[in-house]
């Protein structure tokens, strides 16, 4: 009995210091993303050719979902403020809870998914077939030529999907509460621009979504950059980007929400 | 159990052996003349390396004169490649020193190493090209990177890189669009790009078919040539390394068993060398995987 719970003890102490060291491993590896990160802007193309890749390429699937996300939040919005008869507050709610909460967890979430996946992959396969090794041996430093243009393409298109996802939400939710709904669009806009500080709402939600860019991006880097250099390796990298970037995401949420928003 | 099987030890050939009594090392044959004039750009003295507690090599010994093309042999996981590694700097040895141009490599800070990079070149074993660049970008891709050439400059000399290799009217294609002899060809002119003094080729015939084999072949033996390097073939395709090297080592379980000239390696009697150059099943080297008698296991499976 007590020989059974000392192995549990042992298992879980045994995980907690993998994940320990994990996380010192990627911490070292953030430092030395940092210390190359000259090339990224030096040649400032390399990090250009990213944003393509992580960002312009995910603006579909940005903007398709802050419609939808958006159109939703007026229904639901609207079914809840007509019943306090204050319908006309509903592009308050749409804006405030796009603009501080859903427009940079969604966006992250979905910038985890479609670009994070995506960077472990590309990376991680460009380790399996020994491409990262031949750079090295040819004196080209992968970390600066590979990983930090990466990593600061996130972290620069993270906001602006962000702010896209916000907007075309914003937009959805105008057409329904507005068009479909009846809302009135003088009150729809007025109440709005009154209740939404740029300090306050818009910079905090910016600051978040660009702390989720470089947390996303990071985990993504450092995942590739780590994998077992095999098919299933890749894989399970992959797959850790996405299940990690998530959870990372809405725990950095809860204690950046509590710093930012104090109810003042 | 895990029990160590018994390591042969070092054979020198009869030749090699003749000329160790006069000269510090020796290299028979045509290698003679090089240490005079160029002496060797790459020593490996005494040099041991394990993964984890995994040994790989134990005190191994290798000398590269310049100007040669010289062979490591031996079955897998042998060590050849972590040996290359060494020599690249991206491995440090537990014990013994590597010397690539006068240099020890592991003593090298990381701006030391990269300079030393830029006049080394390796071909890896499936070419590992970038497959976002086209085969001219990726043959340029050191040129843009090391270089201030100018794009008609850069140009100009992918297209003889390319030429040399007989690919040059494959400057367009995606690596995807590669034939795996293609491949090795184009990440052969991409590691040739800056003329390196030296050239490391990991298995440059896996997985070939006989007309691309021999094209590779010739091509590693051309380039030496022309371009004044000296190059090591890590590799375990026998028949076509006696073609084109000057030398070869014989690796076995982390340890040189055997050296000598071509001519010498296909002249051997010893057992190993002999199993490895007439592709024998068995020998020093074992077919069976150590195990308990036959007859004993298929009784107890019968439940006799």
């Amino acid at each position: 009995m007590l020989e059974g719970i000392a192995a549990v003890l042992r298992a879980m102490g045994g995980w907690v210091d993998d994940r320990i060291t994990r996380l010192g491993v990627a911490s070292r590896f953030f430092v030395l993303v940092l210390l190359h990160s000259g090339t990224s802007f030096r040649r400032l193309f390399l990090t250009i050719r990213e944003i393509y890749f992580v960002g312009v390429l995910s603006l579909v699937i940005i903007l398709v979902s802050g419609v939808f996300v958006g159109m939703v939040l007026g229904l639901q919005g609207y079914d809840t403020l007509q019943r306090y008869g204050s319908s006309e507050a509903l592009g308050v709610l749409v804006a405030l809870s796009l603009v501080r909460e859903l427009g940079p967890v969604v966006a992250g979430l979905l910038f985890a998914s479609r670009a994070g996946s995506a960077v472990t992959a590309e990376i991680g396969l460009m380790k399996a077939t020994e491409q990262l090794d031949a750079m090295e041996m040819m004196a080209v430093n992968p970390v600066a030529r590979v990983v930090a243009p990466r990593f600061w393409a996130g972290v620069i298109s993270m906001p602006l999907l962000a702010a896209l996802f916000s907007a075309c939400g914003i937009l959805g939710g105008y057409f329904v509460g507005v068009h479909l709904i009846g809302v009135d669009e003088g009150s729809f806009w007025s109440q709005m621009q009154a209740a939404v500080d740029f300090r306050e709402d818009i910079v905090n939600g910016v600051i978040k979504s660009a702390v989720f860019g470089a947390l996303v991006s990071l985990i993504a880097v450092f995942e590739g950059y780590d994998c077992v250099p095999t098919a299933e390796g890749v894989s399970a990298a992959t797959t850790r980007t996405v299940v990690t970037s998530s959870l990372v995401i809405l725990a950095a949420d809860f204690i950046l929400t509590a710093f930012m928003f104090r109810g003042a | 159990m895990i029990t160590e099987r018994p390591v042969a030890p070092r054979r020198r050939l009869a030749a090699d052996v003749r000329r160790s009594s006069m000269l510090p090392f020796a290299f028979p044959g045509p290698l003679e003349g090089c240490r005079v004039s160029g002496g060797y750009l790459v020593e490996i003295e005494d040099v041991s390396f394990a993964y984890d507690n995994r040994p790989v090599l134990t005190g191994i010994n290798m000398k590269i004169p310049r100007g040669r093309v010289v062979a490591i042999m031996g079955g897998s996981g042998c060590g050849k490649t972590t040996t290359l590694r060494l020599i690249g700097g991206k491995l440090r040895p537990q014990r013994g020193v590597v010397r690539v141009g006068g240099q020890v490599v592991h003593e090298l800070d990381s701006g030391a190493l990269y300079q030393l990079r830029r006049r080394m070149g390796m071909l890896f074993q499936f070419g590992a090209l970038f497959t976002d660049m086209s085969v001219f970008d990726n043959v340029a891709f050191q040129m843009r990177e090391h270089t201030d050439l100018s794009e008609e400059l850069i140009r100009d000399l992918v297209l003889m890189k390319l030429n040399a290799v007989g690919l040059r009217g494959a400057q367009d294609l995606m690596p995807s669009e590669l034939s795996g002899g293609m491949a090795r060809r184009v990440a052969l002119a991409r590691a040739i790009a800056l003329d390196p003094m030296l050239m490391m080729y990991d298995e440059p015939f896996a997985g070939l078919d006989p007309i691309s084999l021999g094209v590779v072949g010739k091509l590693i033996r051309r380039l030496n040539d022309a371009l004044g390097a000296s190059s090591i073939v890590v590799t375990h395709d026998i028949q076509e390394s006696l073609l084109i090297v000057d030398y070869i080592y014989f690796v076995s379980e982390g340890r040189i068993v055997a050296e000598g000239t071509p001519a010498d390696i296909r002249a051997s009697t010893d057992p190993w060398v002999h199993q490895f150059v007439w592709a024998e099943a068995d020998g020093p080297v074992p077919f069976h995987y150590p195990a308990g008698p036959y007859g004993r296991d298929v009784l107890e499976a019968a439940g006799a």
